[in-house]
């Protein structure tokens, strides 16, 4: 998987590090899967394990969402400019 | 039943990160892996929750579960939605910050249902069987919380909230935490009863993450990020070890694997190492007092009127923007002023530093928001070729991208730094608000050379003014 990741990123133009750090960015928010996890686990009387899990939950869904959304929004601008570079 | 397709759920979410990851790195398919990406996670997460068994029980505590889920999508959307291109590497950051917190605080649950567990059977066989997930706890919450609390302060420098700030013997003092914290870990995982010890690895990661983060300047920002976000990365990859999940595994070496290699293209587009990055303190208290220190010599300044005449009659014209130009949010006068001095006959290009802004390709997206066409964007080698045929270099807002020093001053804390050789051209046009040194807080020796001239004021502002003038030409 090691060598995989770095196949992937191997010949990248520099325009695309911001979005590129980005996406990997929203990638690793897979970690709220183990949130999930943990919150589905907790006994109801374990309130330490059920508050920490909420917390973990709403922190990794905000690096998943935000991750992706803000990703997108670069490369939004991306798309714009390459239509006009095709109807030139 | 279940259990298969969970598994086929996570073989669709691993698949489509490395797809989405690979599309991400060529232009024209970048848009698309990203939603490919978001798909394969949503598939991942849905079939979790829904599939999920430990035991032969599925998870319980939708509500809280979908709560989270909620609260997490509402403001993570609206947070980058809302945010502006400018702001965007912060954002990057904070979220970065959120997934790493999201490691360290699973790490804290699960070693209290392993303690729960001990105070009951304590046995020598059950310590011995549980003690590797324990160390896979421990390194989660060390990677964690470090990510965590170090992009929290990367955050706050990027948005000026939080200053440089280092002392005589922070190094080793760093490293005597980071130390300290990694003994407390191994002894936790031969004696996991001394819960107590988890707490104390979890503030020692903290303070480690803040500290290393702190002396470094703004400049270096984006390694750091890259560096933090590789860091997250494995704290993932440490939750799959914990449950045994092959797409948190994929996603998390992934994302370590490919955080480490970007770190490391972009330690080479500014020609510094990595070692280099992390101890040199660039732009700290030293190299500031240097600067001052030096005798600053005449600058001058140039009107509107003069600078709008000499573009209209330059053959050439290349545009250097940096960070004031994404502050001052001028990249659609950017581009108005640059169709006007195409419809003079001007050829008007624009020269992009690997690391103007404060991130890789910051400029890039800046300027491609504004509709400038990819082919007048010049990486580094290309401009400097072309900088020799120039007539006039138009600076907006970026400083130490073209600071000659990095050249020819050894002292400087920027010397090695590969930079846009604008010196070259025949004319230099600076835009900046003021003589103020730009974000690696030294002086630039360019501003003072007799082909420069200063031309003054927020870039949004000078641009349009200047786009007045050149029409009236």
């Amino acid at each position: 998987m090691i060598f995989v990741g770095i196949e992937v990123i191997g010949r990248v133009p520099s325009v695309l590090h911001t979005p590129l750090m980005s996406g990997a960015n929203a990638i690793h928010g897979v970690v709220v899967i183990g949130a999930i996890i943990v919150m589905g686990k907790a006994e109801s009387d374990n309130y330490l394990a059920l508050i920490l899990g909420f917390l973990a939950v709403i922190l990794g869904t905000l690096n998943v969402v935000g991750g992706f959304v803000v990703t997108d929004r670069m490369l939004e601008m991306f798309k714009t400019k390459k239509k006009n570079t095709n109807t030139n | 039943m279940g259990l298969n397709l969970l598994t086929i759920c996570y073989l669709i979410g691993s698949v489509t990160f490395i797809l989405g990851l690979k599309m991400l790195s060529n232009p024209v398919t970048a848009r698309k892996g990203n939603l490919i990406a978001a798909s394969g996670m949503l598939v991942a997460i849905i079939g979790t929750i829904f599939l999920y068994e430990e035991n032969g029980t599925r998870l319980g505590n939708y509500i809280w579960i979908f709560g989270g889920l909620l609260i997490g999508s509402v403001i993570g959307t609206l947070a980058a939605r809302k945010v502006k291109m400018t702001a965007m590497p912060e954002m990057v950051s904070l979220f970065n910050g959120m997934g790493g917190a999201c490691a360290a605080l699973i790490s804290l649950v699960e070693f209290n249902h392993i303690s729960k567990e001990l105070a009951i059977n304590n046995s020598i066989e059950y310590i011995s069987s549980i003690q590797p997930t324990v160390l896979i706890i421990v390194l989660g919450l060390i990677i964690g919380s470090v990510s965590f609390a170090g992009s929290m302060i990367a955050w706050g420098k990027l948005n000026g909230k939080v200053k440089d700030f280092s002392f005589t013997g922070q190094n080793i003092l760093n490293l005597l935490l980071l130390a300290v914290a990694l003994a407390a870990g191994v002894y936790l995982v031969i004696h996991p009863e001394n819960n107590f010890l988890l707490y104390g690895i979890l503030v020692l990661s903290l303070i480690y993450g803040v500290l290393f983060v702190m002396p470094i300047g703004g400049a270096d920002m984006p390694v750091v990020i890259s560096l933090l976000n590789s860091f997250t990365g494995v704290a993932a990859a440490c939750g799959g070890f914990l449950y045994d999940n092959k797409v948190m595994l994929t996603g998390g070496i992934l994302v370590g694997a490919a955080g480490t290699l970007l770190t490391i293209l972009m330690c080479k587009a500014m020609n510094r190492s990595l070692v280099n990055v992390l101890v040199g303190s660039f732009g700290g208290n030293n190299s500031s007092s240097a600067a001052g220190s030096k005798d600053q010599g005449h600058y001058k300044e140039i009107s509107l009127n003069d600078a709008a005449t000499i573009m209209s009659y330059a053959n050439k014209v290349i545009i250097v923007p940096g960070y004031g130009l994404a502050v001052a949010q001028a990249q659609h006068s950017c581009h108005e002023l640059e169709k006007a001095l195409n419809e003079k006959g001007v050829e008007v290009k624009y020269a992009i530093h690997p690391v103007a802004g404060r991130m890789p390709g910051h400029m890039n997206v800046l300027l491609a928001e504004a509709d400038v066409s990819y082919e007048k964007l010049q990486e580094m080698e290309q401009a400097n070729d072309e900088f020799k045929t120039t007539d006039v270099v138009l600076i907006l807002g970026a400083n130490d991208v073209v600071n000659p020093a990095a050249k020819n001053d050894t002292s400087s804390p920027i010397y090695g730094m590969p930079i846009l050789e604008v010196e070259l051209a025949k004319n230099i046009i600076v835009n900046k608000r003021s003589m103020k040194p730009g974000y690696a807080g030294i002086e630039n020796d360019l501003f003072f050379q007799p082909k420069t001239s200063m031309l003054f004021g927020d870039a949004k502002k000078v641009l349009q003014d200047l786009l007045g003038e050149i029409k009236n030409v």
